[in-house]
């Protein structure tokens, strides 16, 4: 919460002191020239949908706050459209740093090792590279704390006592690291037993059918650990058409903004806390990339950004209402 | 209907092929009720029976399609783009009618609406404009996801709260205790079976399956009967998008991905020939109920890891697909 709270400051700052120096001295600021491309897939869920809008924000902020700087997102449908815009990126718009969201960590490791070797600055954001040589600097969500966080909030509410389901997105490593910090946590928790752990592809309709399942299967479920706030939605919906009362929590994940603002109105009594997993880490590489590359500094080799609890109190620090997501 | 061999063996082991998918699915029930006492319950058997509903419905449309020759891989996008279309017309028209109800009603007749009229595009660029079904409906596949995330900003469109009340009994509630898309399913099947083997229109569809330019020189408007297809096609999307919406009351990029396979799956599980020319909507449902079986099932028990549930899937298929064979 800090920390974000801290950026927003800060940026706001940042893009007054920017104008303001724009205005006062013109293009006279001496600056490095920056062309920073933005590799990222494209808008195909809530998530990747945010992460197309910080982008964008991101360049229109920055461009506007730095004249020497030129920012070019490009969006891709799979690892190998990514791979062609890298080498578009670096060969005709010339650029001389570059943020990417890898599409896949294998296939886009060579890619980038190669625009890397012609001298362009590389941050990696969020799936790690097979070979970390090929990257200058790596940010990051924390996606331990967001499996670690819920098991926490859920063993605590349920007074280390109760029946849990947990439902999984696509089998990524990522998810794994979720689901393995989920169940470290149970293991302090002998008495919170976790009945099934399924996927739902982080997709509202397959969460949908994948509780219902559940609900015919377990007579008595006290939490559920839906892990992403669209699939919290479809897992909501069954429970409310099974019109079952044993259920006291449902915890979803990364914030999205109507469980944000479920959260904040406090319109639903499942609701009660959420992990904070924001696409807006995207702005913040964009940003921290670009800065320093300005000033021809470098960035320390991994910065996480902290997932933390989102509750009624701090939510609307997370709620961004004009992000699709 | 295909004539039957005279020779009663063949006749015999004809049958026993067509009734594949019938004893796949029973055999999934038995080993879902071995699996878990809570399989055959009333209850479940309606929450697997409403959700096959939007495939279904498709499916049968699809059978259509697929007999008179042709495919369409788009209507899972469509349905998709439909959903977000018809979700912003309601919240749009909501104050502008003044009435949450009426904006309901005509948002669902828009459903059907647009569907028929993305099926009339299908037809004409397939039959005026002479291009395989297979790429234009691979075409509208990206055009239609596009748009509707497009609008969506890639987030999630949502209906808003009054009208979603308003709207969820359409999927929610139950008439004599069977769910209304369960019912819309067996109408649209119903009417379906009657179509395609009662009417004149019905018997063109699998006369041009069967041979094109034989169907052609006997007089049969070619043209005209693929546009409806098409046409009755994009109505069933629009029918199942008009159950589907109020199910969560949102739309997002993910809706309907990957609904062309599964619909495509039921129908040629269910005994139709991909090339075209002869098929049955009874056993489309069948086919289409068998696919959701599989998933419930593997839902309700842990004895298989979860990492091989496509496969599970994939097996059944094979091994129902193989009951049925030399049909061709």
């Amino acid at each position: 919460m800090n920390s974000s709270k801290l950026n927003f400051t800060r940026r706001l700052a940042l893009s007054t002191i920017g104008a303001a120096a724009f205005a006062l001295a013109g293009p006279a600021v001496a600056q490095n020239k920056v062309t920073l491309g933005v590799a990222i897939p494209s808008a195909t869920h809530g998530f990747t949908g945010g992460i197309v809008y910080w982008a964008n924000q991101a360049k229109k902020d920055l461009e506007k706050a730095h004249p020497g700087l030129q920012v070019i997102v490009k969006t891709a449908g799979g690892a190998p459209e990514q791979a062609n815009q890298l080498q578009d990126l670096v060969t005709v718009n010339k650029i001389n740093a570059l943020v990417i969201f890898p599409f896949e960590s294998a296939a886009l490791t060579k890619p980038v090792a190669q625009a890397k070797a012609k001298g362009v600055y590389v941050t990696v954001v969020d799936r790690g590279l097979t070979d970390t040589n090929a990257q200058d600097a790596y940010v990051a969500g924390d996606n331990t704390a967001f499996g670690k966080i819920p098991a926490e909030y859920i063993a605590k509410a349920l007074g280390g006592k109760g029946n849990v389901v947990a439902m999984r997105g696509i089998a990524t490593t990522l998810d794994n690291e979720r689901m393995d910090a989920f169940n470290a946590v149970l293991k302090n928790h002998p008495g919170i037993k976790l009945l099934d752990a399924k996927y739902a592809n982080w997709n509202r309709d397959d969460a949908f059918k994948v509780m219902q399942d559940y609900l015919t299967r377990f007579p008595q479920i006290d939490a559920v650990w839906a892990a992403d706030d669209d699939m919290a939605v479809g897992v909501l919906k069954a429970i409310e058409q099974a019109k079952r009362k044993d259920i006291k929590l449902v915890f979803g994940g990364a914030g999205a903004k109507g469980m944000v603002k479920t959260l904040m109105d406090g319109s639903n009594p499942l609701i009660q806390a959420n992990v904070s997993y924001s696409p807006k880490f995207i702005y913040d590489a964009v940003k921290l990339t670009a800065e320093a590359r300005l000033k021809g500094d470098k960035l320390p080799a991994t910065t996480i950004i902290p997932s933390v609890l989102i509750t009624k109190d701090n939510a609307k620090d997370f709620y961004f209402p004009d992000s699709p997501f | 209907m295909p004539q039957e061999p005279a020779e009663t063996h063949r006749a015999w082991s004809g049958r026993l092929h067509g009734l594949g998918p019938v004893i796949g699915l029973v055999l999934l029930c038995i080993a879902g009720t071995l699996l878990n006492s809570n399989f055959a319950t009333y209850d479940n058997v309606m929450n697997v029976l409403t959700r096959t509903a939007f495939i279904g419905i498709i499916a049968v449309g699809m059978c259509f399609v697929i007999i008179s020759g042709g495919i369409d891989l788009s209507v899972g996008s469509m349905a998709a783009l439909i959903a977000g279309s018809v979700i912003l017309f309601m919240n749009a028209m909501a104050p502008v009618l003044g009435s949450p109800l009426m904006a309901v009603a005509a948002g669902m007749l828009l459903a059907v609406v647009l569907g028929a009229a993305f099926g009339l595009v299908h037809g004409l660029l397939i039959t005026k404009g002479r291009i395989e079904p297979f790429i234009v409906t691979l075409g509208t596949l990206g055009i239609f996801r596009a748009y509707l995330t497009y609008f969506s900003n890639g987030g999630a469109i949502t209906l808003e709260n009054d009208l979603s009340d308003l709207y969820s009994p359409v999927y929610y509630a139950s008439l004599l205790g069977v769910p209304i898309p369960v019912w819309v399913f067996l109408l649209v099947a119903l009417a379906g079976g009657v179509i395609l083997n009662r009417t004149a229109y019905g018997r063109y569809v699998q006369a041009i399956g069967s041979n094109e330019q034989v169907a052609q020189y006997a007089a049969v408007d070619v043209h005209k009967t693929k546009i409806l297809t098409y046409m009755l096609l994009g109505v069933c999307v629009g029918i199942a998008t008009l159950l589907y919406v109020p199910r969560l009351g949102s739309a997002s990029p993910t809706t309907g991905l990957l609904w062309e396979l599964e619909a495509i799956a039921a129908v040629i599980v269910g005994g139709t020939v991909l090339k075209g020319g002869a098929g049955s909507i009874t056993g489309t449902v069948v086919g289409a109920i068998l696919l959701s079986v599989i998933s419930n099932i593997l839902n309700l028990t842990s004895i298989i890891s979860v990492y091989l549930n496509a496969a599970v899937q994939g097996f059944v298929i094979i091994a129902v697909a193989f009951m049925q064979r030399g049909r061709r």
